[in-house]
């Protein structure tokens, strides 16, 4: 192990989310003593009460931004990090609660909350890009605790990470699973999405519903069109594409599409 | 470290200052307590939600009811299996579905998954430390490694049990409305048990030596409100009872239970119409269930020295070894009298109607409801979490609590109380990121 004064320094920031690509990281259990050791883990209240300032060598941030509180928030974690990793599905793309995005948010909030006017939010839920810039991403709802791993172990050794960039379908294939969308006839977005689960949901019979958004040359037009012929409805259509990663844009411009004819 | 003494200078006694704890450290989601007090009394005290609102229950309207199942889970990444079990039993109620014995064993192997890792995270990361004076378990790690070890492989077991039975331990993909999209076969469950075996052992071991841990004298007269099941201890079934004498089934939930905008506090507090605060998780599902355990948990119990009704708050880190004893047993339990179901979901009709179901999630009773119409789509729906029912009455035990540290040591330094706050909040395993409705808080303070 290096001297104390040269462990890249961590923290990990939450912002509109459920804590399960933290989680993921504590879920580390063979490792996490290993990590603690070879990073300086300098803010990560989920699991610490020391509660200690930047700069950092690198922020990996979990969660959208959905208040003024929190787009201020991402500047100064930014201006604090040297490198910073957009962690999970709400960070990359908005997340599940980006479904306001197509809403009137005050309606959803009054439709909640008894006192509305206590509510300080924004009308929309972002991913962190939006704000500013990003280093790396770690897809998924949630994150791989393989490929955090491999964002340190990449991180310490000064190499960039090893992440995947392909399509589910890759995924599949290799693991020699029944193909979900052409023999099982399931509305699968495994062609439109990026590899990195492990096909979890072909390899229990179902089809993927996106979680780790799409891959970078997703066609989900193509995708829309074949499950169309395959009879889904337009309103599933645009369900399936509105989920966990319904801001990416290359599923929203599906689902805009879908929500058009 | 986030507090502040009123005055400038070296640390200030507690008896006139205002106490900010802008992030409470280990527990899940964001929360902040302000407590300020005067001639060593507590002027104005309050536990404050800054997670943003995801507002859940809006954007489920218009959606599939069997996808709430997989978004609801993304409601908290600590007990995702939590709230995939009760929107899925709130939605076979609406439907009228039966489900498969096996399956509903399957269900309960599943819930002791989730509830080993999330117990035994909190035992030993989260709560622990506060016992014994450290900040976190990485710097326990250092004193008390082979403890540490024990927990993060108690943890690892919690999370092998979810993997196997649903593909990944966050959000696992294999729950669905009527049942499971596959079960696992019998030789996939089998090795699991060797290692419950050394966990069932792990447990008690937890619980004998975190009944040796430093308790504040604090008792307190709780209503302590958990499912009841007449024969067995409650994870996915029962009546939902109180030891005050509540007994209704969870779709007379809301005539009971409301929620109550509390100007101070400005959070939703859930408490029993017309009487107050309640507590559940834990200590509830133990004080009111306690005849259920089995005998290896009784054993542990009484080893413990437990015996219901436990009324100290600080005492719940035992009680949750006692459930982690309870958890291991049930698996083990369930892994040997397995047989994989004839099908792995019912078949079922979409059809028009409302279903409510309430299930324990490790920190407490989970409540939802749908309303659904003909074609399957959701018109309405309601979450109540956990936290949120636990909240008006962590508040209530600062309330109490902090006045009994400042009666024994009323000089204590700020940074003391703060942390005897802080630790009387964790005793709740308070999980905030299940935000669905708390409310964002606007901080004013006065002078």
């Amino acid at each position: 192990m290096k001297p104390d004064k040269h462990r890249p320094v961590v923290g990990i920031f939450k912002f509109a989310s459920c804590d399960g690509c933290q989680l993921s990281l504590l879920d580390c259990e063979d490792e996490l003593i290993a990590v603690a050791g070879a990073v300086e883990i300098r803010y990560f209240p989920e699991a610490s009460r020391n509660i200690g300032k930047g700069p950092f060598d690198v922020a990996f941030v979990e969660g959208s931004i959905t208040t003024h509180h929190d787009a201020d928030r991402i500047q100064q974690v930014r201006r604090q990090s040297r490198l910073l990793v957009a962690m999970g599905a709400c960070a990359t793309a908005g997340g599940i609660q980006a479904l306001r995005n197509w809403q009137d948010s005050g309606e959803y909030v009054r439709l909640i909350y008894a006192k509305p006017d206590y509510i300080s939010t924004l009308k929309t839920s972002t991913p962190v890009a939006e704000h500013v810039p990003v280093d790396y991403e770690l897809r998924g709802c949630p994150v791989q605790k393989a490929h955090f791993l491999e964002m340190v172990c990449a991180l310490l050794t000064g190499r960039r990470p090893q992440l995947p960039s392909a399509s589910l379908c890759i995924e599949c294939k290799r693991k020699g699973n029944t193909c979900v969308l052409v023999t099982l006839g399931e509305p699968c977005l495994g062609p439109a999405t990026q590899a990195g689960c492990g096909a979890l949901c072909p390899s229990v019979g179902r089809a993927c519903y996106g979680c780790f958004g799409p891959h970078e040359n997703a066609n989900a037009p193509a995708l829309a069109k074949r499950l169309r012929e395959d009879g889904m409805s337009e309103a599933d259509l645009q369900r399936a594409f509105r989920t966990f990663n319904a801001w990416a844009w290359q599923f929203r411009k599906a689902s805009e599409e879908v929500e058009a004819r | 470290m986030n507090a502040t003494p009123s005055a400038a200078g070296p640390p200030a006694p507690a008896g006139a200052a205002k106490i900010h704890v802008e992030t409470i450290a280990r527990v899940e989601g964001e929360g902040a307590l302000h407590v300020r007090l005067k001639g060593g009394r507590i002027q104005d005290l309050r536990l404050e939600i800054p997670e943003p609102p995801r507002l859940f229950e809006a954007f489920l309207r218009g959606r599939r009811a069997e996808e709430a199942v997989d978004i609801t889970a993304r409601i908290c990444g600590i007990c995702p299996f939590a709230y995939q079990m009760s929107a899925a039993h709130a939605v076979e109620r609406a439907w009228g579905i039966a489900i498969d014995p096996q399956v509903r064993a399957l269900r309960r192997l599943f819930y002791c998954g989730e509830w080993i890792e999330s117990h035994a995270l909190h035992i030993y990361l989260l709560h622990a430390p506060d016992f014994l004076g450290y900040q976190d378990a990485f710097e326990m790690a250092a004193k008390l490694r082979p403890e540490v070890e024990r927990a993060l492989r108690l943890k690892k077991l919690g999370n092998t049990i979810m993997r196997v039975l649903g593909g990944r331990e966050i959000h696992p993909v294999s729950v669905r409305v009527g049942g499971f999209y596959r079960v696992p076969t019998k030789s996939e469950l089998a090795p699991l048990a060797e290692e419950l075996k050394w966990a069932l052992e792990a447990s008690r071991q937890t619980a004998l030596l975190v009944k040796t841990l430093p308790f504040p004298d604090f008792q307190q007269d709780y209503e302590f409100v958990a499912l009841s099941h007449p024969d067995e201890y409650p994870l996915n079934e029962g009546r939902i009872v109180s030891s005050l004498g509540v007994d209704l089934d969870a779709a007379e939930f809301e005539d009971n239970f409301v929620e109550q905008h509390v100007r101070h506090s400005n959070a939703l507090h859930s408490v029993v119409r017309e009487r107050g605060s309640y507590l559940t998780g834990p200590l509830a599902r133990f004080n009111l269930n306690y005849a259920k355990l089995p005998e290896v948990a009784l054993e542990t119990a009484r080893a413990c020295g437990l015996e219901p009704p436990v009324r100290n708050p600080f005492r719940s880190i035992v009680v949750r070894a006692v459930e982690l004893v309870f958890a291991c047993a049930e698996a083990l339990r369930v892994i040997e009298q397995y047989e994989p179901p004839a099908a792995p979901c019912a078949p079922y009709e979409r059809r028009a109607g409302t279903g409510m179901a309430a299930t324990e999630a490790p920190r407490g009773l989970l409540y939802h409801r749908y309303t659904i119409d003909g074609t399957g789509l959701i018109l309405a729906s309601k979450i109540v979490p956990p936290t949120a029912q636990n909240l008006k009455r962590i508040e209530d035990d600062l309330w109490r609590y902090l006045p009994q540290v400042l009666s024994e040591r009323w000089d204590a330094p700020v940074e003391e109380i703060t942390w005897r706050a802080e630790q009387a909040i964790r005793n709740y395993d308070p999980c905030i990121s299940c935000a669905t409705h708390f409310l964002r808080v606007r901080v004013t303070h006065e002078e």
